[in-house]
This record gives structure tokens, sequence and C-alpha cells, in this order.
């Protein structure tokens, strides 16, 4: 049931057209950072409102919206942004990755293969990856006209010289199609080789720094690295605790104040899918009849 | 064509059919060479339903819009006045441009950016008489291996490329189906 009091996906229209020019630019230059007009929201900034903007421009009344947060489906901020376009769209909505047609994320990518048939609605917090190395704005812009990334690598060199390897663990930079720079936002740098050559389509909004910027379908997104120290995806070394899974992205839980702590799958659904496959882990325990 | 048929021909439902047309058009553009069907406005000749659709879907009164060659008559002026309030200008000034690609010649009229600000570059609506799925072999960011598309020519489209990240991005329109050509695809000659 759609709250009638507003429009369709909540945003006016004008506001929709914009936000629309903005993304179809994005597309067509992959890795650059459109600016757009964003509105307010009804949440803070930081909880997803670049994200949330760019998912209310795309939706239409046919989709099927799964909305994750590290992640999770299960917890407050996917939970609120999902209610919110049930009640303003009238969506349908999903806790499974392969149903979903427009998936919102908070800093993951989901295990499972995405298909050429779903958008990846990325939420980013600071989408400018030199704006730590460079607060200026006017100076950033230029960088990225000129192709200026030297300080890029010197930030990693640093990394090496300090801790012998590239401690960069999330929102690990990369090179789009050769030529922009670009914040995956705060995914886990284990998500990294998800970002290339995906058949879904990639797009990201942050909504208090008013850019939105895309990844076409199959383009090519590489990690920054040096020869000698190549870039590398990397994880807790341990199985899940739940599923057993040895080759997702896990999230560390302790368990009591002796130390005790188990790992289990951030996304929630792999992990879900995977025990109703007759996986068990560690600490799992099989999965009931008709339970998950 | 009276002023009061202006009035007439736009979407019925404004935010779903605008949503839809957009998405239609999101995934022609993320994916070059593929073609979809667009429809939902009704606009005057010679403009086509998916070119009408596109600019119901995206023009409003901050988005001047170039009309070329035959497209520039009274009942398309009127039209696009009436339901999108886009300022009519030349080419030049233009963020939008609409006509048959012989119209909208030369294309160096177009703005194409500025190194710092590359989206601030002309969208064409390129009017074609049909889309077909072959001819010039397409290459780029949203192709999986390449994909062939019915272009007028080659060799602009080069151009545009050698440009990037500048350049124009064209929507391709005929009767009502689209297809669209970022900047950042490679064309080359089969």
């Amino acid at each position: 049931m759609t709250d009638q009091a507003y429009n369709f996906a909540y945003l006016d229209e004008q506001t929709k057209r914009m936000i629309r020019r903005a993304i179809l630019k994005g597309v067509a230059v992959p890795g650059y950072q459109v600016p757009f007009a964003s509105r307010e929201m009804p949440m803070p900034y930081g909880w997803g409102t670049g994200g949330v903007q760019v998912t209310a421009a795309c939706l239409t009344p046919e989709d099927v919206l799964k909305v994750i947060d590290q992640g999770a489906d299960d917890t407050t901020n996917a939970v609120s942004i999902r209610k919110f376009f049930q009640r303003t769209a009238g969506v349908a909505t999903t806790e499974a990755t392969a149903e979903a047609t427009v998936i919102q994320t908070r800093h993951r990518i989901p295990e499972a293969p995405l298909t050429e048939d779903q958008i990846l609605v990325y939420q980013v917090p600071i989408p400018e990856p030199l704006r730590f190395l460079e607060p200026r704005e006017t100076e950033t812009r230029k960088m990225h006209s000129l192709e200026e990334y030297g300080l890029m690598h010197v930030k990693l060199y640093e990394d090496i010289a300090r801790h012998g390897h590239i401690a960069t663990a999330y929102a690990y930079p990369v090179k789009v199609e050769g030529r922009y720079v670009m914040d995956p936002s705060p995914i886990p740098r284990f998500d990294n080789p998800k970002l290339s050559g995906s058949p879904a389509l990639q797009l990201f909004g942050a909504g208090r720094e008013q850019r939105i910027y895309a990844l076409p379908p199959y383009s090519r997104a590489v990690s920054l690295d040096f020869e000698d120290h190549p870039f590398e995806a990397s994880k807790a070394p341990h199985d899940c605790d739940l599923c057993g899974a040895s080759d997702s992205y896990l999230d560390e839980v302790i368990t009591d104040d002796q130390g005790g702590r188990m790992f289990v799958c951030s996304d929630t659904d792999h992990c879900r899918c995977r025990r109703a496959a007759g996986h068990v882990g560690r600490l799992g325990a099989p999965v009931a009849e008709g339970v998950a | 064509m009276t002023a009061v048929d202006a009035l007439a021909g736009g979407f019925a439902d404004p935010p779903l059919e605008a949503a839809r047309a957009f998405r239609a058009l999101l995934d022609v553009m993320a994916r070059p060479g593929r073609i979809a069907d667009l429809g939902g406005a009704v606009p005057p000749a010679p403009l086509s339903v998916a070119a009408g659709t596109v600019a119901l879907t995206l023009l409003d009164g901050t988005t001047p819009v170039h009309l070329a060659g035959a497209h520039d008559v009274a009942a398309v002026r009127e039209w696009i006045t009436f339901h999108t309030g886009a300022p009519l200008v030349g080419a030049e000034a233009a963020m939008f441009a609409i006509g048959t690609w012989e119209a909208l010649q030369p294309v160096g009229r177009f703005a194409i950016g500025t190194p710092e600000y590359p989206d601030r570059a002309c969208t064409l609506i390129v009017e074609r008489a049909e889309l077909l799925a072959e001819g010039a072999r397409l290459t780029g960011p949203g192709i999986r291996d390449h994909a062939h598309l019915s272009l007028p020519e080659v060799a602009a489209f080069r151009a545009n490329r050698a440009l990037f990240p500048l350049g124009f991005d064209c929507v391709f329109t005929a009767g009502g189906r689209v297809a669209a050509l970022p900047r950042s695809t490679i064309v080359e000659d089969v």
C-alpha cells in the first residue's frame, strides 16, 4: 500500500528528472563524480541519503528491492530504508539477492554473483578518493581533470613504508576504465574484485557531498597497487562459524568477556542460503525443516 | 495542429510512466548497442514517440533544448514548451538537442563539457528511420565483448571518443524504440 500523500518513490518529479540526468551523465563518464542538487531526505546524513535518492530515481513499480547494511538485511538502516520504499513506492521487497532487481547497499557487495537484470546502488559517505590527501575541492577537481593521481600512489607507498604492506582495508581506490580514480565507497577490499566486469549496473550516491557516479556493466575497475606489492583481497583467516563458508567475507562477533568470539558471514542472505542447503559451521546447528 | 493540440500527448500517469521510461533509457545508456521499447508520450510529427518520451522524462525548465532542422516547427516547439517548460535555444547553449543526424550537423557546435566538469555536455536525441543491432562494432564500458548498432556514420563517433572524458552523448530514437551511444564507447567500422 502506497502512502497517497507522497509522490511515487517519495521525491517530486522535478527532483527525479535532475537526478536521472545526473545518473545518465555518470554512466556516460564511468568513475567521474557528477554534481547533483541533493535533497533533504527524511533521514540523517550518513544513513544513505545519496543511495536513497538514486534508488528513488531508478525504481519502477515492478521492481523488487533489497537493502543491505554491511551485508545484513536485518539491521536498522536496512530495515528502515526498505520500509521507506515499501510505503512511498509500494514496491515488493526481498532479502534474497537472486530475487532482487534493485539492491541498495551500505558497504558490501553481495556474495552471490549479480546479473544483468540487477542494479546495485551504493551509499557513499565521501565520494572523493583524494579528499583526505587534498581537502580543497578546486584542487581535487583539477587533479581529476589532469589525471594527476601520483598523490594516491604516495599514500599507498606510505602504507608499505610504515606497515610493510598496503594497509588500506576498505574504500580501496580503483581506476575505472584507465581514466578516473574512484572511491568504491567503504566496501572491504575483499569486495574490490567484484566491482570489475560485473554484469550489473553499479550506481553510487553521496547525499551530503552531492555526487553521483557510476560503473557501467562489464567496466574495468583496477585496484591501485605496485608491481612488487600487488593488490590482494583480504579477509579474516577463518571459516564462517554458522555455515562453514571459507570464501565469504566475515564479521567478528564477541560472544563473552572471556575472549570468546565467532566469525560469521557478513552477507546474511548468503549464510542463510548455505545453511538452508545443509552446510553447517563450527558453532552452527543444522537447520530444522521449514525454518529459515 | 492548433494550440490546443499542444496540450495533449503527455504522460497519463507521469510518475510511473517517467519511471519506466527512465529505466529503459538507463538500460540502453548503460549497455550501448541494446535496443529497447520506449513509449508513453504522443508527440506531434515529426517527433517520434520515443523521442517525445525521452523529452518528457528528462527535460524541464532547467534544460535548454535545441530543435534542429525539420523538428524546429511550431507544433513541436509548442508541445515541448507546454509539457516540459524547457527553453528553446541555439545549438551552442543546448543541454539537449533533437533532430535527425543530418539536421544536427555540424555536431562540433554542441557542448562537450569542460575538463573539470565533463558532465556539462550536450545529449543529442537523434531521430532515425530504424534501429538495428548490426553495422558499426561497439566496444567499451557496458559491453561484454562487442555489440553492433546501425549508426548514421562512424567517423564522428570516433572523433567524439577521442575527446574522452569530454564529448557529447547520443540517444537514438526510431518510432517507439530507443538505443544509446555514450561518449565512452569505442566505435569501429565492421
